[in-house]
């Protein structure tokens, strides 16, 4: 029997509710506002004697005490199946393109699948195969890749194949395999599976250590602290820093199957940019359209905050899907803070005992949980697919000694740490190159990877560049303190080698075309020639001419950031480097 | 306000405070509003039959017998072409001795719009002040405040920023507005003959600070309306955002809730963007863009009410005063228009990126100049240089008195290169320089 209830009290989008019947804690409930196809979703937060507290993901005006709800028995859940790629969704799942009028409408729900669109399903398993969860059961292409349709993520038991359907179209939800249990009952299956978004999906074998580097053709990234495919990191920084624009390049240029990226609780222009360029751009690794491998879950910064949460969580269980058919995906939120917030929010209506800064007590645990859904696993075949998992933090005042930047530091393995001062001089990417940070540099499957990729010698490349770094701004600090004339000339040279790195390594303008993307093979040769420079014993006879030097020399390197790889230009300014050094050299040889 | 039958009346009130009151009551609206002594309040609590009521006038002298009406609807405000032209007050009553206006009515507060029905803003909208066309271009759909000391001459520029705008509809929300600021903005309107296309909604330091909530969200549903029923740009003015948010605090203290930074609500972030995205392209035209007011406390942006709007909106103009020149600027460093990139280059002139990054290059430079200078170190020829430049570009661009179009702006740059710098020094593309130099 379903349970019912009867609300008696709201607080902005929390309403109290005294149920008739047995309810379970995040069970999804509806309330009947009374109009029209108008049924508001709420979800239980918590239980306290014969009260529930629910959080409606909408509106709440006009209702009032003594509205039915009815509980719907499971959890929040999303569908699952072809058809998820390119799709424009709200935190909740619904498909924005379906929804009708210019205004979203409240307690209108739009299904995020086609079921009358056909698919060319092609089986994998043999009739006879025992199989369990997140077994492969047959393939279908979406887009560039191949979908796999498997056994519901939720059985706990061995299943018999007792049929699979021939090659040929299908809808999502005609039925394309008979599994038999040990009962002998039989369990039709289509193509679509649904899966409760707040519990990690682990139809798989094991968990294992990230590895491989995920190119993102961002320099500071993949040279100075790159990113591994399974791996976590953290993007936090003051408005207007970045991270948005960050964010964004990974999501156009990462190394990825899947990309999914998660808007919580930010601008809607920001949206729209990925709705005007992703359709245009094209993914070079595969020749297609990047809309085509990405699925954007949009909850706004005025859309119904609760639904906030439900939002990246939503993104997460479509990625653990991706993940489970052996992909490489990515997932993206912009701000994770939001959705602390809107957390914060709840708990402060449910008058909870709050914590620093008011957040929620248990803040650092839900962070930690919800970035360990993140990883590389191996799946039942032996196959292994990863998320891996970035998300901006935008601290109060700027300031990283608050609780969602340091909950989420415990959390992650790379620190993308946004600088005002950089922002402010306009050295974009404005990641700090030495406060920041990827501990995956310290992992040795890390280390065999990447000499297998790039050599042998790239890892101690990169330690020279940030001991360069290092020095220079020791260097600036001192030059500073003391004046250009106050210290010898070593510490601009010190200051002036950092610089060049700087200007030609670590600055990177997101909105160039060629400048956007650097392919590590690019990263490695142009690494080289700032090595090569900066280990150069220069002399000179005062710092006006080694900056005048200097700046020369970055200006050239930067015209070659510029040009296409290898070009007639490229090298054209690759001479021009080579002669500045030459001439300087023979001068202070003489 | 209208009454309507089969209104619930309550006489007894349980529980006053300064801003709100209790009563028990059944059958009522979440958001609802009533009358309280004749003083308009909304739910903003229900537990059980007890109903929290926040009273915008506040509560002062109301007593636990005053009659409560419940009004049966949330707030609303009647809009149509009626609209044009008048100042009202926080209710939308008329306030400049017209008639009632005329139209249908309609909740204020509406839902958002559907993302996927907004248009990427690409119009820029130019104001003559180089300050801000040049470096910090605005663009229709955009929101952005004005960051600025109260001794800054903050409403005067923006009167200037809506005249010139060249928008179908502009419409004021002020919210703890001085009188003469008021006075001001409707003399600069009337002078300007642009009396037809304002709208203002009008809280003064006079009324009382909870009757400020209710600015915003009437000024944009007016705004929505010219925007999607009439097609029209409307640009809606909101100053002061702070006052705003004060008055957020209050309510939110007076209901208990913890506070978070600052003593704001920790809703504040959500409260503001609630606001601000109302700002939007629609994709068959009509656009709303929200210029606002947010004033600092000594310049300081790491307060939680300039944070949390520096999180929401597309960029920021900071007012400055530069005390060479005693003009006020805007701030090159500390301005930004995250919306700029969408136009520039684009929608004007092909040279207007790099010369606008050149000049504020230079402008860094005479900066680092300037501290040189302070701290007793030589200049260099090329430093003197700069910092002769930055005086002039002060004095014929940044300052907020200036008036050019945008060709005349660029030109002006390209002057000022002249007057000043050798080519290499300026580095901007080759292409460019042959194209635009003026020695
Ligand atoms: N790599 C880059 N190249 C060029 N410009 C950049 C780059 N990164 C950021 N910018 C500039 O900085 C502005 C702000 O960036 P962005 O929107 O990403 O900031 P944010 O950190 O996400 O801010 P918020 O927290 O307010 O969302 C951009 O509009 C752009 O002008
Ligand atoms: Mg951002």
């Amino acid at each position: 029997m379903t349970t019912t209830g009867i609300i008696k009290g709201i607080i902005a989008n929390l309403v109290l509710i005294e149920p008739n019947g047995p309810v379970r804690q995040n069970e999804i409930c509806y309330l009947s506002t009374g109009a029209e196809n108008e049924k508001l979703i709420a979800e239980v937060i918590k239980i306290s004697g014969n009260t529930v507290f629910a959080q409606v993901f909408d509106s709440t005006r006009g209702i009032q005490c003594g509205t039915e709800v009815v509980f719907s028995g499971s959890m929040l859940e999303v569908y699952l199946g072809p058809g998820l790629l390119s799709k424009n969704y709200d935190g909740l799942q619904n498909d924005l393109d379906k929804l009708e009028g210019l205004f979203l409408q409240r307690g209108k729900q739009a299904y995020p699948l086609n079921d009358t669109q056909l698919w060319q399903f092609e089986p994998l398993a043999q009739p006879g195969a025992i199989l369990s969860a997140g077994d492969w059961l047959g393939k279908v292409p979406e887009h560039g890749l191949q979908h796999i349709i498997m056994v519901p993520f939720n059985w706990h038991q061995r299943l018999t194949l007792q049929w699979v359907a021939p090659p040929g179209h299908y809808t999502i939800q005609e039925t394309i395999a008979i599994l038999t249990d040990h009962n002998g009952k039989e369990h039709p299956l289509n193509m679509v599976r649904k899966w409760p978004v707040k519990l990690p999906m682990r139809a798989y074998r094991q968990k294992l250590r990230p590895q491989k580097l995920l190119e993102t053709g961002i320099r500071i990234m993949d040279t100075l602290h790159p990113m591994l495919e399974g791996g976590t990191g953290f993007i936090p920084g003051p408005f207007g820093c970045g991270k948005t624009v960050l964010q964004q390049s990974i999501a156009k240029q990462a190394d990825a199957d899947v990309v999914v990226v998660a808007a919580c609780g930010e601008r809607a222009n920001e949206l729209v940019d990925i709705f005007a360029e992703f359709p245009e751009l094209v993914d070079p690794r595969t020749g297609n359209k990047l809309i085509e491998r990405t699925v954007i879950i949009g909850n706004t910064s005025n859309m119904p905050v609760s639904a906030r949460e439900a939002s990246v969580y939503t993104a997460m269980t479509i990625c653990e899907y991706y993940r489970n058919m052996g992909l490489r995906v990515l997932l993206l939120a912009d701000s994770t803070s939001r959705w602390a917030q809107a957390l914060r929010e709840m708990s402060n209506r449910l008058e909870d005992l709050p914590g620093p800064d008011a957040y929620p007590v248990d803040l650092p645990a839900v962070i930690a949980n919800f970035y360990a859904r993140a990883g590389m696993v191996e799946l039942n075949n032996g196959k292994t697919g990863s998320i891996t998992f970035i998300g901006t933090v935008s601290p109060a005042g700027g300031n990283f000694k608050e609780p969602v930047t340091e909950a989420t530091k415990k959390a992650t393995r790379c620190f993308y740490a946004l600088s005002q001062r950089r922002a402010d001089s306009k050295r974009y990417p404005a990641i700090d190159p030495i406060e920041s940070y990827s501990k995956y540099t310290e992992y040795p499957e890390f280390a065999a990877s990447m000499a297998h990729i790039a050599g042998n010698r790239w890892l101690q490349q990169v330690q020279q560049l940030k001991n360069y770094l290092l020095k220079g701004k020791e260097a600036a600090d001192q030059i500073n303190i003391l004046g250009d004339d106050g210290v010898s000339i070593d510490f601009h040279l010190h200051f002036w080698r950092a610089e060049l790195i700087d200007f030609v390594l670590l600055q990177q303008d997101a909105f160039d075309t060629v400048d956007q993307l650097t392919p590590l093979n690019r990263q490695q040769f142009m690494t080289g020639l700032c090595l090569y420079i900066c280990n150069q014993s220069f002399m000179f006879d005062n710092f006006v001419e080694t900056r005048s030097f200097f700046k020369k020399i970055i200006n050239a390197l930067r015209q070659m950031n510029y040009t296409q790889f290898k070009s007639d230009a490229f090298n054209s300014y690759a001479n021009e480097v080579n002669q500045l050094i030459n001439l300087h050299l023979a001068l202070q040889n003489n | 306000m209208k009454l309507k039958p089969f209104q619930k009346r309550i006489t007894k009130i349980e529980n006053i405070t300064k801003a709100t009151c209790t009563l028990l009551a059944n059958e009522i609206g979440y958001e609802e509003l009533a009358l309280v002594d004749g003083r308009l309040a909304q739910v903003v609590k229900i537990k059980g039959p007890e109903i929290t009521l926040q009273v915008f006038a506040g509560a002062e002298g109301i007593s636990n017998y005053a009659e409560v009406v419940f009004l049966g609807q949330a707030p609303s405000l009647v809009v149509g072409e009626k609209l044009a032209g008048r100042f009202l007050d926080a209710y939308g009553r008329p306030v400049d001795g017209g008639p009632n206006i005329e139209g249908s009515e309609t909740e204020t507060g509406s839902t958002s719009v559907n993302p996927v029905r907004r248009r990427r803003p690409n119009i820029p909208i130019f104001t003559g002040i180089a300050g801000i066309d040049l470096n910090n271009t605005l663009v229709a759909g955009q929101k952005i405040p004005f960051f600025a000391d109260p001794d800054q001459p903050y409403n005067e520029v923006m009167a200037t920023v809506a005249l010139r705008a060249n928008a179908d509809k502009i419409i004021l929300g002020g919210m703890g507005l001085t009188h003469d600021d008021y006075l001001f903005f409707k003399e600069e309107f009337r002078r300007a003959g642009a009396l037809n296309k304002i709208i203002a909604f009008i809280n003064t330091s006079e009324n009382p600070p909870v009757e400020r909530l209710l600015i915003p969200d009437s000024a944009l549903t007016a705004a929505e309306y010219f925007a999607v029923n009439h097609k029209e740009n409307v640009l809606v003015l909101l100053t002061d955002m702070t006052l705003y948010a004060d008055a957020l605090a209050i309510v939110a203290n007076r209901m208990d809730q913890i506070p978070s930074k600052d003593s704001m609500p920790g809703s504040l972030y959500s409260d503001l963007a609630r606001i601000y995205e109302k700002a939007v392209q629609f994709k068959d035209g009509g656009s709303i863009t929200i210029i606002a007011v947010t004033t600092l406390s000594q310049g300081d942006i790491t307060h939680a009410i300039p944070d949390n709007t520096g999180y929401i909106t597309e960029g920021q103009l900071f007012l400055r005063k530069d005390p060479e020149t005693g003009k006020v600027i805007i701030d090159p460093f500390r301005s930004l228009s995250r919306l700029k990139q969408l136009v520039i280059g684009k929608k004007t002139r092909q040279d207007h990126p790099q010369v606008m990054n050149a000049a504020i290059r230079l402008y860094a430079d005479a900066a680092e100049a300037r501290t040189k200078m302070e701290n007793g170190f030589d200049l260099t020829d090329y430093d003197l240089r700069t910092l002769q430049f930055a005086r002039a570009y002060n004095q014929q661009l940044l300052s907020i008195d200036v008036n050019l179009p945008m060709e005349a702006i660029l030109d002006t740059v390209w002057q000022l290169f002249g007057q000043f710098f050798h080519k290499e020094e300026v580095s901007v593309k080759d292409e460019l320089v042959n194209l635009y130099w003026k020695d």
